[in-house]
């Protein structure tokens, strides 16, 4: 996947792009098909029930196992974190040198996005690398929800 | 031939002249509305339950059919401002009869990537419809997996319809 999209840029940001693209139309179909499969759920309403879905239940059924924490920030009251020591993503990928800003956690951040658009959370999604001692490849996805959802949850309260 | 079931895409284009009663044939109009509003699929069916029960009423000519269906669509765009009221209240998926219409009533179910299904009913067992709304999310699902489908576009397979038509005869 990676080559084929390699192959069609010019340039990091528009490779982290398109695998966002990419990642985006994989986030529309996983939503619906996991809250079915949950037979039971209920739909999503709260900004903190939809990541706390997202952390587990996606995190779960795409690379086996729950996504290593869920943050606020404390800055902005609009961010929020999931961090991931070990993505399954990233892991057989070697980045060669020229190319050392490249990301590939921009996949993950695709699907996180397109989950949360589809909820009706619009909201900005990164995918940063923050190596700690042992996890070289920690790879936290930041979820900025954008103004419209912060008034709605201020609504709801 | 005429043709007295409508699941093309597109309803009617004119707008006819208010109908002064929807008569007794008890027919269902099933519509499911993306998320910027536009409708992706649309379907009408007569109810086979309830149409023993009144099985000596005459057929309505086709001419008022057509209003109907215009009439059905305004329906069912008018309900959609219901759903978006109700929606943030309650995190259940089967919003139950939201809205009411002459004799006819409007059940809706919202799906986790917010695609509303609408069904204008006369009166029902809610379980009934609650399976058949049920039945056409998992429809969608799985026209959603399908990589050639673009979410939000119209599904125009025949396949689909089938299976809906058929999910019907056995709910409604």
């Amino acid at each position: 996947m990676l080559q084929y999209t390699q192959k069609r840029v010019h340039g990091i940001q528009d490779l982290e792009r398109k695998l966002n693209e990419l990642g985006y139309r994989v986030g529309i179909r996983a939503l619906d098909l996991l809250v079915w499969r949950d037979k039971n759920s209920k739909r999503e309403t709260r900004v903190l029930g939809m990541l706390y879905f997202i952390h587990t239940t996606v995190w779960k059924t795409m690379f086996g196992k729950q996504a290593d924490s869920l943050e606020k920030s404390t800055e902005n009251e609009d961010e929020y974190m999931i961090s991931d020591n070990d993505p399954m993503v990233s892991k057989f990928i070697s980045v060669p040198k020229d190319v050392s800003q490249l990301n590939c956690g921009a996949f993950m951040a695709g699907i996180v996005e397109a989950i949360m658009d589809g909820c009706q959370f619009p909201s900005r999604v990164t995918a940063h690398t923050v190596p700690i001692d042992g996890y070289p490849l920690r790879t936290t996805i930041l979820i900025k929800l954008d103004k419209e959802v912060l008034e709605r949850e201020e609504q709801l309260k | 031939m005429n043709t007295t079931h409508s699941s093309s895409s597109s309803g009617g284009s004119g707008i006819g002249s208010g109908p002064l009663g929807y008569g007794n044939t008890p027919t269902c109009y099933f519509v499911m509305i993306g998320t910027k509003d536009n409708p992706i699929y649309e379907a009408e069916f007569v109810s086979v339950n309830t149409a023993r029960a009144s099985s000596g009423v005459a057929a309505i000519p086709d001419a008022k059919k057509e209003e109907f269906r215009h009439l059905n669509q305004f329906i069912a765009h008018s309900a959609l401002d219901m759903i978006e009221d109700i929606q943030w209240s309650t995190n259940q998926m089967y919003l139950k009869s939201i809205d009411k219409f002459n004799e006819r009533f409007i059940s809706a179910y919202l799906t986790a990537g917010n695609i509303k299904l609408l069904l204008l009913h006369d009166a029902k067992s809610e379980d009934a419809i609650r399976n058949f709304f049920n039945d056409c999310y998992e429809l969608y699902i799985k026209t959603l997996l399908n990589p050639f489908y673009e979410p939000n576009t119209i599904i125009n397979s025949p396949a689909f319809d089938t299976k809906v038509r058929l999910s019907a005869k056995r709910y409604l």
